[in-house]
């Protein structure tokens, strides 16, 4: 358990899905903003372009790092991205894009992605923030906006001892709390935009604001247009890029549930 | 020695059972129009039927009963299942119930789905605090192979359904069950459910359990296909099994999964509360969950 201590302005980031540029624009803009601390909550790979350069980010820049299912697959050298898809299309395309990441990332990099910790901990004022992928109890879990009622957000907050609980893992974020005050906050992913047909990627800033911990979520602009073109350039399928350049999931996406799903294109 | 027939059920009966660990409780299925249905498929593991009430339609009281105490423990979602969920009077105020608490689903036929239903399920789609899942069972993507198991107009009648879901903006779900060894043609469904105004078409598919009516159909479990001890012996068993994250209550009580309701042996008690123990998986249906990782739910 990654024990982090105490502060009161953190970031908080998911899924960079090799999206480098965007990560080096996410923690120009956290820093800008005036972040203690940046915490990164895993999926380093998959999706985008040259893995190393996003890892050898992740390694050098003040970022603190949670391991998720991606990172775990690759830094073990597992067989697929524990992604847990059903649909045989999305089968198909997450494994081009795990096998360019798994056959891309330098055996260095596998140990420290292999090495992560799994869960961490940190605070905002005296409100405890529990960190995690997926979920508190599976790092592959989606933790969606329709589909984490209230009731299940207490009975995991009571179980984790968190007022918080900070996770990623779908690449959509949103944030549910409770009347006293503790929720979940999904932090989304800088990866891909969240499927909501605009190029912006998105973080999420947490704050003390008197004794609540504020939670604001803040879209990244970046170099989109150079990122597709290094994805069309490795050989990548062009449904990936076009996510990139119109803002739309293409791909992987009969895990949404219905309510997620209707708001997109495809 | 030779032990006499009774000897030998007394010694079966006294063997300790295998049993999957119960880890918490995610998905509370609500057998809510019991076993009773509007058409009677010649796959249906629990053999129901307009004239079969094994299990009886629901209460609305027991319905939030449920519910609520589901809520306590911790569910993350409620699916509604019969029979024919659009049988009972009451299903949309029960909905309702359910969605100020929880994502929902409901297992349909698509039949009773009229324009008035569908848009009163499209305003709840939109609306309503969590996600509300429809998913309509079919199992051809023509007349004439849907028909076949499903009963004569079900394919015409399911179509109006489907499409006036999607008229309404519901984004469904299709489920289509795997009827021989081959999985159907996807492409086959997916075109269907585009003509019949879906954008986005979804599709799962489902295993045939080999009791019920189905065991008549096509064959019923050999005595081998049972789960082992070992099969079990794997860090994830008890998600790789619905029956470790999920009960089913019906009118006659609660039952590890909505596959299992027929099976006196596997009844866990009268309420939630008593059905929190490890779950029997002895039964040959649990090896086709095992096999093929499937959870009724979506």
């Amino acid at each position: 358990m990654l024990d982090l201590g105490s502060f009161t302005k953190v970031a908080l980031f998911g899924g960079t899905y090799n999206n480098w540029i965007a990560l080096e624009a996410t923690v120009a803009d956290a820093k800008a903003r005036g972040a203690q601390a940046i915490v990164f909550l895993g999926d380093a790979g998959g999706f985008g372009p040259h893995p190393n350069r996003t890892v050898e980010r992740l390694r050098n820049l003040p970022i603190h790092s949670i391991q998720g299912n991606y990172d775990d697959s690759v830094g073990n050298s597992l067989e697929d991205c524990q992604c847990g898809y059903v649909d045989p299309r999305d089968n198909q395309f997450a494994q081009i894009s795990y096998d360019y990441t798994l056959q891309n990332t330098h055996a260095d990099h596998r140990r420290w992605l292999r090495a992560l910790p799994t869960r961490g901990r940190l605070q905002v004022g005296d409100k405890k923030v529990l960190l995690c992928h997926g979920s508190p109890r599976r790092v592959n879990e989606f933790l969606w906006e329709s589909t984490t009622p209230a009731g299940f957000i207490e009975h995991l907050c009571n179980t984790e001892d968190a007022d918080l609980i900070a996770c990623t893992h779908t690449g959509i974020h949103w944030e549910r709390r409770l009347e006293d005050g503790r929720g979940v906050l999904n932090v989304g992913a800088i990866g891909r935009p969240p499927n909501d047909g605009q190029r912006e990627v998105w973080y999420s800033m947490l704050e003390l604001d008197r004794d609540r911990v504020r939670s604001t979520f803040v879209p990244v602009s970046y170099d989109w247009k150079r990122l597709a073109a290094e994805m069309d350039a490795e050989g990548l399928p062009a449904e990936f890029s076009a996510t990139i350049r119109t803002g739309w999931w293409t791909t992987c996406l009969e895990i949404l549930p219905g309510r997620e799903r209707a708001r997109g294109r495809f | 020695m030779r032990l006499s027939a009774e000897e030998e059920a007394s010694v079966q009966s006294a063997r300790p059972r295998l049993e999957l660990p119960f880890l918490y409780l995610d998905t509370l299925w609500l057998q809510v129009t019991g076993t009773i249905c509007n058409i009677a498929c010649r796959h249906c593991f629990i053999s129901c039927g307009p004239k079969v009430d094994k299990h009886k339609m629901m209460s609305r009281k027991l319905c939030r009963e449920s519910m609520r105490d589901a809520v306590r423990k911790g569910v993350r979602e409620i699916w509604f299942t019969g029979g024919e969920p659009f049988l009972h009077e009451q299903i949309l105020e029960i909905l309702d119930d359910a969605l100020a608490l929880a994502p929902v689903g409901v297992l349909s036929n698509g039949m009773l789905i009229t324009p008035e239903l569908a848009e009163a399920l499209g305003e709840r789609f939109r609306t309503a605090p969590y996600n509300l899942e429809i998913r309509i069972s079919l199992d051809g993507p023509d007349e004439e192979s849907n028909d076949r198991i499903r009963g004569n107009g079900v394919f015409e009648a399911t179509c109006r359904g489907i499409r006036n879901l999607a008229k309404a903006g519901v984004e469904l779900i299709v489920a289509v069950s795997v009827l021989d060894d081959n999985e159907p043609d996807r492409e086959r469904f997916m075109e269907l459910l585009r003509e019949l105004g879906v954008p986005r078409p979804r599709v799962k598919w489902i295993p045939v359990f080999r009791i019920g009516r189905e065991a008549g159909r096509q064959r019923s479990y050999e005595p081998w296909e049972v789960l082992a001890a070992e099969d079990l012996a794997v860090e994830d068993a008890a998600v790789r099994l619905m029956c470790g994250t999920g009960r089913t209550v019906t009118s006659e009580g609660v039952f590890p999964c909505p596959i299992l309701i027929n099976e006196p042996a596997f009844r866990m008690g009268d309420s939630l509360e008593q059905a929190r123990g490890s779950a029997p998986v002895d039964h040959p249906a649990c090896s086709t969950c095992w096999q093929e990782s499937f959870s009724c739910s979506t």
